[in-house]
């Protein structure tokens, strides 16, 4: 899995791409908080479209950079939702925790 | 009760987290041969990507460990899939299945078993603390019109 970061103004969009597992996600958290601590935005866009397969690790993910963002302040939006990704936050019922455009 | 299969095939790896991905892509290859539709196998991977997960993580979480992955085509286009380790176990089943329970901290959300709930038909998960877990799922395929059309 890749991450790819860029700040705009008060703006952190983080792009993910390639399989979001367990093994994928090793050092991912670290990377996220890294980068939401050097921006300090005000919303964190997940953008989730490069994804080929997500699974329980990205919802740890999405719900540990929600409390960071809620700790700033702040907001999450997850976005470009692939739909086996997106049956994994249903599963899960992450919609009703965090922002899903 | 076991029903016989009518095709089989059983795997076994080394709890290194690399053969996530590799345990996935088995099973959509084993899958195959029920002619799954894309959601179908999305479903199998994802849950088969739970179970593992939790063998790698969960127990053998200082050791690398022996996992088995056993797949089987039953009668009624049925798939049965067990992932077996021989780690720590768990202490108590019924609570480890409830959401949101993880004894895994931050890297984890306590979801594992509610997908795998979610995306095959059964889950039985047998445990014995100190001796190992294995989790066996099932999932009935679509019966899709053979030969096209
Ligand atoms: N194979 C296993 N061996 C030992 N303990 C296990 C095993 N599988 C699950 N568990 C226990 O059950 C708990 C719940 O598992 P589940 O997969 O639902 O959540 P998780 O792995 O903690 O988090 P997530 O799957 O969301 O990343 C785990 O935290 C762990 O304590
Ligand atoms: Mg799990």
């Amino acid at each position: 899995m890749e991450i790819q970061e860029k700040a705009v103004d008060r703006k952190l969009l983080l792009t993910f791409s390639g399989e979001l597992d367990h093994h994928g996600a090793r050092d991912a958290l670290r990377r996220i908080e890294l980068a939401i601590d050097a921006a300090l935005p005000k919303t964190l866009v997940l953008d989730l479209g490069g994804l080929t397969f997500m699974d329980s690790s990205g919802i740890a993910l999405i719900l540990r950079s929600q409390q960071r963002m809620q700790m700033l302040d702040g907001s999450v939006i997850v976005y470009h939702v692939p739909p086996q990704p997106r049956r994994v936050l249903d599963a899960a019922g992450i919609g009703r925790l965090v922002t899903i455009k | 009760m076991r029903t016989k299969a009518i095709n089989e095939v059983t795997l076994e790896f080394p709890s290194h987290s690399s053969n996530e991905g590799f345990a996935r892509s088995a099973a959509a290859c084993f899958a195959a041969q029920l002619d799954p539709t894309l959601n179908e196998l999305e479903d199998i991977k994802t849950a088969v990507s739970e179970a593992v997960t939790n063998a790698i993580v969960h127990a053998y979480p200082d050791t690398i460990g022996k996992v088995t992955l056993k797949m089987r085509v039953c009668p009624g286009n049925v798939l049965e899939i067990s992932v077996k380790d021989q780690g720590r176990g768990i202490a108590d089943v019924e609570k480890a299945r409830e959401p949101m329970f993880t004894t895994g901290g931050q890297e984890r959300s306590g979801m594992g078993f509610t997908i795998m709930e979610s995306f095959m038909d059964q889950l039985h998960v047998r445990s014995v603390q100190g001796r190992g877990t294995t989790v066996t799922m099932k999932k009935k395929l679509a019966a899709r019109m053979k030969g096209g059309k």
